[in-house]
């Protein structure tokens, strides 16, 4: 077994051990946790992918600004453990089965199609970031300019959600 | 080398494990944590098949993915501090009526 496959190993246990672990936790605040252990665990594979930038992005995005936000609202709000209530149940029964069937139907379809493609570059041979800006302010100018669209409604939607309501 | 196969299988894994935690988990916080868990299995995908193919195409998407989340949690935690102090409570299942 060579180190890259073992390391990837190593990253996607971690990675399943903190999605699972997101389910089991009844406290929000140990999810949020989890949940950080999947994004740190993803920016790895990034990185073992030769994906530099992304995995930086990941780590400062994601694993930082977003959770941060998740976890202040949880503290802001005082969350507690959750209550499960009889309609849980029916969640419980009815959903988790699909779901699950639902992730081993798409894990099914990509182990049984898939065998054409090629492995990822490994081993040092990182996409240059250049390359990456290049084609996001050349061929992607537009999809690039809409979102800072996008963020400036969201800080507007944000500020008028946050707001209280004068009476 | 790890083959392509091994990162989509993942992917599917923890989409699935974002699906079950949609359906099962009753706080609001942490279906919404959940939407982020699936987000970052697709970011996963793409990421495989652009280094796979030996394009940088995909990388892009995933930044533009990662933007769109960012401004998703925004305005969903937004949401959620406004259900929190209307009903006083953060189960799903407690905001059962679209007005007060």
């Amino acid at each position: 077994m060579s180190a890259a496959l073992l390391i990837f190993f190593v990253l996607a246990g971690l990675a399943v051990f903190g999605a699972v672990a997101l389910i089991l936790q009844s406290h929000p605040i140990h999810s949020a946790l989890s949940l950080i252990l999947v994004m740190l665990s993803l920016a790895g594979l990034y990185l073992l992918m030769g994906a530099e930038f992304v995995a930086a992005v990941q780590i400062i995005v994601y694993g930082g600004a977003v959770m941060v936000l998740f976890v202040f609202v949880i503290m802001l709000l005082n969350a507690g453990e959750e209550e499960r209530t009889n309609f849980s149940k029916l969640a419980t029964f009815a959903g988790v089965p699909l779901a699950l069937a639902l992730g081993g139907v798409i894990a099914a379809a990509i182990a049984r199609s898939s065998g054409h493609l090629p492995a990822p570059a490994a081993n040092g041979a990182l996409t240059p970031t250049r390359e990456l800006s290049k084609l996001l302010f050349s061929e992607f100018v537009y999809p690039f300019e809409l979102t800072s669209f996008l963020i400036l409604v969201a800080i507007l939607g944000a500020l008028v959600l946050a707001q209280r309501e004068r009476n | 080398m790890v083959p392509t196969n091994y990162y989509l299988i993942l992917s599917a894994v923890l989409f699935g494990l974002g699906v079950l935690a949609f359906v099962f988990k009753r706080n609001i916080i942490t279906i919404f944590m959940s939407i982020e868990l699936m987000l970052n299995a697709v970011n996963l995908a793409f990421v495989a098949f652009s280094q796979a193919l030996g394009k940088t195409d995909g990388e892009v998407f995933v930044l533009f993915v990662i933007v769109v989340a960012a401004a998703e949690a925004t305005v969903g935690l937004g949401i959620i501090i406004l259900t929190a102090r209307n009903r006083r409570s953060l189960n799903v299942e407690r905001v059962d009526l679209l007005k007060l």
